[in-house]
C-alpha cells in the first residue's frame, strides 16, 4: 500500500472512511466487495474505453498555451477536459458508474447535483444505457440553473428539488442518500464527486484517473518527459483533481496544486475554502475537512462557482493538505472571474467558473521559464455565460 | 453491566420508547417533557441530539432539528439542560444522533457528561459497528454507556450474529428499508422479517423503530420484539399540542398504563 492510496479500511491517513447508517450497509458493502474485480476485469475495461473513446470524445487534448505561457514565464499545458461530451470531466466518472451499475445488476439511478454539471452527465449515461434517471437538485440550485434542469429533462430524467436545509448542493446530497436508503435493492447512487462513503471516493478518483494517464502519455509526446514539475487543479469535492493528480501522487517531484473557492474571501463567512477555514468531521459518509460551528453543525459554503459551493472536500485533498503533498490556494470570485476573462482573451477559451480558480493561481506562483505547468481545465463555460455576464468586466 | 436499560427489559414487556428531539419546539421544553412522558407511561426515552444535515430521517425530524438548531439548542446546552434529570426521571434515557456534534464536542467528554447527568445509552446512526469498536467503545463503557446498533431488513444474518454479540442494551430492529417517519403501517415483506429475527433467538432484547405510530403498529412490533420506538409521530404530537396533557393522551393512545 502506498502512502496515498486508500487503504483496507478505506481510509487515507487520517480521513475517509464509511460512516453510514446500518440501512445503507449492504449497499455499499456490495460495491466495496466488488468494485475492484469489476473495473479491473478486461470486459469493463474494453466497455468503459470504448466508450471514453467514441461516445465522450477521448483522448482529451494537452494544448500548449503559447499566450498564457508568454504572460506567466512557464510552459503551460492545459488539460482540456472542457472537451468531453457534456462538457466537463463529469462524464468519465457517470460513463464508468453505469457500467458498474449495470454488472450490480441495478436498473435505477439516482443522483446529487450542484450546478447540474454531474446531473447532466448522469441523465446523459441513463439515456445512454437505457436507464431510470432521479436526480436531486437543491431547490435554490434549479433556480440558478435553469438550463440544465431543462438539459436533464430533456435527456429523460426527473429532477426532484432538495426542499429542507439549506435547499443547495449538500442538501440535494442528503435527499439522494435518503432516496437509496428507502430503495436500497434496485437502485445505485451515482455520486459525482471523490466524497462520500468507501469505496466511492477511491472509485470516483478511478475512473478520472484516466486525465492523469493521458497527461502522462501526451506530455512525453510533447516535452520528452512523462511528468510535470507542476500539476494544478480547482477543488470544490475534487474529482477533476484527483483524476489528474492520480498517476503523480507518489512522484513527489510533481508539485501538486489545489485551487479552492475563497468566495468573497476566507476572512468572510461567504467562503468555500475547506482545507483553509475547515476542521476535521464526518458529513456523507466520511470523515474529512469540513466546514463547521464549534458545535458541529454543518456551515453554508459560497462561492459563485456552483460546482465548488461544498462545505467538504474528498478525504484523499484532505490527506494531501494534511501531509503537505499539494499546496492549495485560496482564490476569491473576483480572482476567478478575471482569471476566466483572461484565458478566453489570450487562447480563446472560455472556462467553467470552476476551472478558473485553477487559471488565477497562475499569478501567485513564482515560475522559472523552463517550468512545465499543467492545468487541468475541467469544465467550458457555456453553463456560466450568465454569471460573466452579470459580473460584466470584460 | 447492569443500568437501567437491562433492568427495565427484565421487568417489563411491550416496551414503548419515545424519541423526541432536544430543544424542541422550544428551546428549554427538552426536560419537561422527559418527567411528562415518563409521567404518562413511556418506559423509555430517546433524545435527539439536532444536526444540521440528519440523512437517516424523514421529513418531520430534520424539521423539528432545524427548529432546534434556530431555537439555539447545542451539545453543550443540552448538557445543561439535562443537569437534574436524574432528580426527575428514573426511567432508561438514551441520546441519540449523528456522529459529528459528539466528534466536535469531544468524545472523552461527551461519555463523562452522559455519566455526569445519568444517560444510560447512545444511539449514533452513522456511527459504523466497527469504528465504534476500534475507537469509542472503552470509552463509551467506562461511562457506563451502552450504545445502541441498529439492524435492517436488508443485514445479513452473519452481520445480525455479530452485533448482537457485541450489544449490551437492546438492538433497533428498523422495522423496514427506510429513513424515519417515512413508511406507515405494515410493508410488504415486513412480517417475514419480523418473523426471521424472532426464529434467530438472539441474546439481546429488540424494539421496533421506524414507521411505528399508533396502536396498531406498536401492538403488531410487540407480537416480534420486547418493544417499541415512537419518533416522528410524536413529534408531529408536539408540534401540534406540546402540553402534559396532550403527551399524556398520545401515549396513552398508544398504550394503557
Amino acid at each position: 500500500m502506498s502512502g496515498f492510496s486508500v487503504n483496507e479500511a478505506g481510509y487515507y491517513g487520517n480521513f475517509g472512511g464509511a460512516y453510514i447508517p446500518e440501512m445503507l450497509y449492504p449497499n455499499v458493502e456490495e460495491l466495496r466487495a466488488s468494485y475492484i474485480k469489476i473495473i479491473t476485469s478486461e470486459d469493463f475495461q474494453h466497455e468503459f474505453n470504448h466508450l471514453l473513446e467514441t461516445y465522450v470524445g477521448r483522448p482529451t487534448p494537452l494544448y500548449f498555451a503559447s499566450r498564457l505561457s508568454s504572460k506567466y514565464g512557464a510552459k503551460i499545458y492545459l488539460k482540456r477536459e472542457d472537451l468531453c461530451h457534456t462538457g466537463a470531466h463529469k462524464v468519465n466518472n457517470t460513463i464508468g458508474q453505469i457500467l458498474l451499475a449495470k454488472k450490480l445488476g441495478k436498473d435505477k439511478i439516482i443522483a446529487e447535483t450542484g450546478a447540474g454539471q454531474h446531473g447532466v452527465a448522469t441523465a446523459t449515461v441513463c439515456a445512454l444505457m437505457g436507464m431510470e434517471c432521479t436526480v436531486y437538485m437543491g431547490e435554490v440550485d434549479m433556480a440558478r440553473q435553469k438550463p440544465n434542469v431543462e438539459r436533464m429533462k430533456i435527456l429523460g430524467a426527473e429532477v426532484k428539488a432538495a426542499t429542507s436545509g439549506s435547499k443547495t448542493l449538500k442538501d440535494a446530497t442528503n435527499e439522494a442518500m435518503r432516496h437509496w436508503i428507502n430503495n436500497p435493492d434496485d437502485t445505485h447512487y451515482i455520486i459525482g464527486s471523490v466524497v462520500g462513503p468507501h469505496p466511492y471516493p477511491d472509485m470516483v478518483a478511478r475512473f478520472q484517473s484516466v486525465i492523469s494517464e493521458e497527461i502522462k502519455r501526451q506530455l512525453y509526446d510533447l516535452e520528452g518527459k512523462h511528468s510535470p514539475d507542476y500539476l494544478l487543479a480547482c477543488v470544490g469535492g475534487g474529482s477533476n483533481a484527483a483524476g489528474a493528480f492520480y498517476h503523480f501522487l507518489e512522484d513527489t517531484k510533481v508539485k501538486l496544486i489545489a485551487a479552492e473557492a475563497a468566495g468573497h474571501g476566507i476572512e468572510t463567512n461567504k467562503s468555500a475554502a475547506t482545507t483553509f477555514i475547515g476542521k476535521s468531521g464526518v458529513l456523507h459518509g466520511s470523515k474529512t475537512l469540513l466546514m463547521q460551528t464549534g458545535d458541529g453543525q454543518v456551515v453554508e459554503p459560497h462561492s459563485i462557482s456552483a460546482g465548488l459551493d461544498y462545505p467538504g472536500i474528498g478525504p484523499l485533498h484532505a490527506h494531501l493538505f494534511d501531509s503537505g503533498r499539494a499546496s492549495f490556494y485560496a482564490i476569491t470570485d473576483e480572482e476567478a472571474m478575471i482569471a476566466g476573462v483572461e484565458l478566453s482573451k489570450l487562447e480563446g477559451i472560455i472556462p467553467a467558473i470552476e476551472s478558473a480558480h485553477a487559471l488565477a493561481v497562475l499569478g501567485k506562483m513564482d515560475f522559472d521559464e523552463r517550468d512545465v505547468m499543467v492545468l487541468n481545465l475541467s469544465g467550458r463555460g457555456d453553463k456560466d455565460l450568465e454569471t460573466y455576464i452579470k459580473w460584466g468586466k470584460y | 453491566m447492569n443500568n437501567r436499560i437491562n433492568k427495565i427489559f427484565k421487568e417489563k414487556e411491550a416496551i414503548l420508547s419515545i424519541y423526541y428531539t432536544a430543544g424542541f419546539p422550544n428551546l428549554e421544553d427538552t426536560l419537561m417533557i422527559a418527567t411528562a412522558l415518563e409521567k404518562s407511561g413511556a418506559d423509555m426515552l430517546e433524545i435527539g441530539i439536532p444536526f444540521s444535515d440528519p440523512v437517516a430521517d424523514g421529513p418531520t425530524i430534520q424539521q423539528s432539528s432545524k427548529q432546534a438548531l434556530d431555537n439555539g439548542i447545542t451539545l453543550a446546552l443540552l448538557f445543561e439542560q439535562l443537569r437534574d434529570l436524574r432528580e426527575k426521571v428514573r426511567i432508561p434515557v438514551l441520546l441519540m444522533g449523528y456522529i459529528n456534534p459528539i466528534l466536535q464536542f469531544g468524545i472523552e467528554k461527551f461519555c463523562d457528561n452522559c455519566k455526569e447527568v445519568g444517560i444510560d445509552g447512545t444511539i449514533i446512526p452513522d456511527l459504523p459497528v466497527q469504528e465504534y469498536q476500534d475507537s469509542y467503545d472503552s470509552h463509551f463503557k467506562s461511562a457506563g454507556l451502552e450504545n445502541i446498533f441498529l439492524i435492517s431488513p436488508n443485514t445479513s444474518k452473519e452481520r445480525i450474529e455479530k452485533i448482537d454479540s457485541i450489544s449490551n442494551g437492546f438492538i433497533y430492529m428498523v422495522s423496514s428499508a427506510s429513513i424515519t417517519g417515512a413508511k406507515e403501517g405494515l410493508q410488504e415483506g415486513q412480517l417475514e422479517y419480523y418473523q426471521r429475527i424472532q426464529k434467530m433467538k438472539l441474546k439481546s432484547p429488540k424494539l421496533i423503530g421506524f414507521g411505528i405510530s399508533n396502536r396498531e403498529t406498536f401492538n403488531k412490533a410487540c407480537e416480534h420484539a420486547e418493544g417499541a420506538i415512537i419518533g416522528s409521530a410524536f413529534i408531529n404530537q408536539l408540534e401540534n399540542d406540546p402540553s402534559d396533557e396532550g403527551i399524556q393522551k398520545f401515549v396513552h393512545s398508544i398504550k394503557e398504563r
